[in-house]
């Protein structure tokens, strides 16, 4: 599903060059829920960053479902986003100043489309993660678990075959990361959504069907 | 989408309020300006009491003329003679009706002691025909009454309250103006001096005036009003009035060329005695320049808060990025919530202005002034806040649409 080869990133200021990835290739399966590990300042970030196609590489290629992404336009990776990937980030960016029914559509704005039916599949993807009774709160109402429960209804509202997850539980204590974990597990194994987490959490990593680890940029595992 | 765009923009500006309130004045103050510059043109410009047959009406107020000597260059300008428009224009074929009427000319009476300053102009009788006075009471002075010079006088209703007071009909009575006794046949409803070719207190015909009006000089101190029958008759009544003027010569030896024209209302009002030089273009310049200059400083305010508001919302840059917003789209979003706040300001700057309008024509700095809130106000509100809108948002809107997304998320 996700195929990278050879992807090199070196972040360039006018003193300094950091090699913050060395030659990676990896092939992410349809299906597959996969685990980065690493220390802090690996690379981690970075790579999933590159396989979602936030950032560039500096050298390398990049394949999502068979498509080779490093000549897309603005436009055509932003409508790629879109409709391919959807978005877990460890600080849940959530728009502040909308109600959580209008954060969820977020991704569905950019597909146009009838009102009414962007807030019934909003409504859906709340109904699923279990925050149905908060639609009409704002974020800032709303715990840490429920925050991250609102950010996976945005990531999938939309339906996207690949969910890359940046360190999804990482502002969570233990049992609301659990069920946090637990929502991705059912996505993955129910809807068929091919994962990429970030995490820290050995334990978490463990639930995945593979784990990759990063060292200095390099693939060790 | 634009449901969330304008979501968006209500709960930013709610979000830092002291922002919000100097954007808000800014916009609002500079709109208020613009908005009460406008009202005061299309009053001056508009079709407007008593010249409600501007349309089909073309005016002759100036004439001049050039020529090169040894001196070096000659030229005289200023309205024509009554002389020149009697022999070439009032003769023309295609008008309906001409009216050749005198600039209002400056002087004093005096009732109980106290001194009056009025403003009188000498008419001909078509005068009244061609234009819309309102008479409150009384009738125009007659053809008849023209011919045989009788001192007889339309008066405006302000001067009527001033010299007679509060008194009951005024029609029989005498006003004396400059030594002469005129007797009130009529009295007319008052209008703003901005109105200033047709401007007057007292009107007189012209055979009573003590400069000889048949001076067969080409200058003068009269105007002329072509009436057309439509205003197709417009373009028809110019060239004839060109062919004619075309084939005259000039007054004197020293100068070679004579121009004087028919014009419409708003040419004839911005006239500037120039061949060279159009005064509705000079007054175009001066109003945008105007414009320009007004609205600089609050734009650069605007742009220069709607930047650090961007770097306040880059995590949302960046997530509505991840999710599939392009460059442009944000671009647009950004500018579509800039338009909404200018939009918001223009809404304020409806109920100054209204405000300002109302001060404005009671204050009787220019008396019967009456500038309203119409349509075309209204209109050029709508597109100066768009305008606005659009020139102090598309800076802000391309610096966010530039912020990586990797960056922009980072920047929590």
């Amino acid at each position: 599903m996700i195929q990278l080869k050879n992807v090199k990133k070196v972040y360039r200021t006018a003193t300094v060059e950091t090699l913050a990835l060395s030659d990676i290739t990896l092939n992410v399966e349809r299906g597959e829920f996969l685990s980065i590990m690493g220390p802090s300042g690996c690379g981690k970030s970075t790579l999933l960053n590159i396989m979602g196609l936030l950032d560039a590489p500096t050298n390398g290629e990049i394949r999502i479902d068979e498509e080779k992404t490093d000549r897309l336009s603005d436009k055509q990776l932003a409508n790629f986003r879109n409709r391919k990937l959807g978005f877990i980030f460890q600080n849940y960016h959530l728009i502040n100043d909308l109600k959580v029914l209008d954060n969820v559509e977020l991704p569905l704005l950019y597909r146009g489309g009838v009102p009414i039916k962007r807030s019934k599949l909003a409504s859906e993807a709340l109904f699923k993660v279990g925050l149905s009774n908060r639609m009409k709160h704002f974020p800032t109402q709303l715990s840490g678990g429920q925050k991250q429960r609102v950010a996976i209804a945005r990531a999938i509202v939309g339906n996207p075959e690949i969910i890359l997850a940046d360190e999804p539980t990482g502002n969570l204590d233990s049992s609301m990361g659990n069920e946090v974990m637990e929502i991705l597990l059912n996505l993955n194994k129910n809807e068929g959504t091919t994962i990429v987490m970030v995490t820290h959490d050995e334990n978490m990593a463990r639930k995945t069907h593979r784990l990759v680890r990063l060292f200095d940029g390099a693939q060790v595992q | 989408m634009l449901k969330n765009y304008f979501k968006i923009a209500i709960a930013v500006l709610k979000r830092r309020k002291f922002f919000t309130f100097i954007s808000l004045f800014g916009i609002s103050f500079t709109l208020t300006i613009l908005m009460v510059l406008a009202a005061f043109i299309h009053k001056v410009v508009g079709d407007d009491y008593p010249d409600t047959k501007r349309s089909r009406s073309l005016f002759v107020t100036e004439l001049q003329e050039t020529g090169m000597s040894q001196g070096g260059m000659s030229s005289a300008s200023g309205a024509p003679s009554y002389w020149f428009l009697n022999k070439y224009a009032a003769t023309l074929k295609s008008p309906e009706k001409v009216t050749l009427f005198s600039s209002s000319r400056g002087t004093n009476t005096y009732v109980n002691n106290k001194k009056i300053a009025l403003y009188y102009k000498y008419t001909d009788a078509t005068y009244w025909d061609v234009l819309d006075y309102e008479f409150l009471e009384g009738k125009p002075f007659t053809a008849q009454q023209v011919l045989n010079g009788e001192p007889v006088t339309v008066i405006s209703d302000d001067i009527r309250k001033e010299y007679f007071g509060s008194e009951g009909s005024v029609v029989g009575k005498y006003i004396e103006a400059d030594n002469v006794r005129y007797r009130v046949c009529g009295v007319v409803k008052s209008f703003p001096i901005i109105s200033y070719m047709l401007y007057s207190d007292i009107y007189l015909p012209f055979t009573v005036s003590k400069t000889s009006y048949n001076d067969r000089s080409y200058r003068g101190n009269y105007n002329a009003i072509l009436l057309g029958r439509s205003s197709g008759d417009l373009e028809r009544m110019h060239d004839e009035f060109e062919s004619v003027v075309k084939k005259l010569p000039t007054s004197d030896k020293v100068y070679q060329n004579l121009y004087c024209h028919a014009k419409t209302y708003l040419e004839a009002y911005a006239d500037m005695g120039n061949e060279g030089k159009s005064g509705v273009n000079f007054a175009i310049i001066v109003v945008s320049i105007f414009t320009l200059i007004v609205m600089l400083l609050p734009t650069l305010n605007l742009i220069n808060i709607n930047i650090t508001r961007i770097m306040e919302r880059s995590s949302e840059i960046g997530v509505r990025k991840a999710f599939g917003a392009s460059s442009s789209t944000l671009a647009y979003q950004f500018i579509v919530e800039n338009i909404i706040l200018t939009l918001l300001g223009g809404l304020i700057a409806c109920v100054f202005s209204f405000i300002i309008m109302k001060l404005l024509n009671s204050s009787g700095l220019i008396h019967h002034l009456d500038l309203s809130l119409n349509w075309f106000v209204l209109l050029i509100g709508l597109g100066i806040a768009l305008v606005f809108g659009l020139l102090s948002g598309v800076y802000p809107a391309w610096r966010m649409s530039k912020l990586h997304v990797v960056t922009a998320l980072r920047e929590q």
